[in-house]
């Protein structure tokens, strides 16, 4: 996992107006986020943009579901090699000539999640859907990984 | 200049949520010639999720995702099922009245302007 974490300098000076307000906030805002520890919006306040990353499955398809707010879908990439499915990226978020920052929160820079597949899959009919910041990638299992009725006839 | 109000478990426009858990948005502010922007990420919350109001010098951002649950069974989960909520004090020099607002992937873009008598100016001596 790559652990690059940029934030604008800005953010160690404290505005000299209002500086125990601004404080009281930062502290109330930490007590405010979800207390998961194995959330990916706690680790993010640690160690980088880890984005939350959710897995699901049904009979046909195993779904990756990852939150992925403001991207662009040439920022995200998606491979499978070897049972692993990596989706990795970066995002930019520019500043405009003029703007001055007062709190960054956001994330620049780069992310990436693998996760082990538990099944064998069809790698070549991958698809996948960007909306409303949240990127849904679809890997249909193989013909073989899907569980199967077999009709016992009893004599 | 903007604070992360602090207020937010007794103030009156938020009482009546009370029964409703929400997490809070990653925000960014920055300052412009022209007044604040602030971003908000709120991933999977479309445009018609989005509540903004402003009362008594507090900005109220709620943005609610969309539930759409298929047939499918849960692996592993890192993702919050909650909504998301957060308030800003805003400054009595932003023009409550022209605050814009912007939704794009996920994102929620506010534009703040100043009112035009706090704007730096240049004054020529004649």
């Amino acid at each position: 996992m790559s652990i690059i974490r940029y934030q604008s300098p800005e953010i160690t000076a404290w505005p000299s107006f209002n500086r125990w307000a601004n404080l009281r906030g930062e502290m109330n805002s930490l007590f405010e986020l979800p207390v998961m520890p194995a959330s990916g919006r706690h680790t993010q306040l640690f160690n980088g943009w880890t984005p939350p990353l959710d897995v699901y499955q049904n009979a046909d398809n195993i779904v990756a579901v990852v939150e992925l707010p403001g991207m662009c879908k040439e920022e995200i990439e998606i491979s499978l090699h070897d049972g692993t499915l990596t989706i990795a990226g970066q995002r930019i978020i520019a500043s405009n000539e003029g703007e001055k920052a007062e709190r960054t929160e956001r994330f620049s820079g780069k992310f990436r999640r693998s996760i082990t597949l538990p099944t064998r899959v069809d790698a070549g009919k991958v698809t996948a859907s960007y909306k409303d910041g949240i990127l849904l990638v679809t890997v249909p299992k193989a013909e073989e990984a899907k569980p199967k009725k077999i009709e016992v006839s009893i004599e | 200049m903007i604070n992360n109000q602090m207020r937010e478990n007794n103030g009156a426009a938020t009482a009546r949520r009370e029964s409703e858990k929400f997490i809070t948005p990653i925000a960014s502010v920055k300052e412009t010639p022209d007044g604040y922007t602030l971003e908000l990420e709120m991933p999977g919350v479309s445009k018609d999720g989005l509540e903004i109001s402003v009362e008594n010098n507090e900005l109220s951002i709620i943005g609610r995702r969309n539930t759409s649950a298929p047939e499918r069974t849960l692996v592993h989960r890192e993702s919050s099922s909650h909504n998301y909520r957060r308030s800003f004090e805003i400054d009595p020099s932003i023009e409550s009245g022209k605050i814009g607002a912007r939704m794009s992937q996920g994102v929620v873009t506010l534009t703040l302007p100043k009112a035009e008598e706090v704007k730096p100016r240049k004054i020529t001596v004649g």
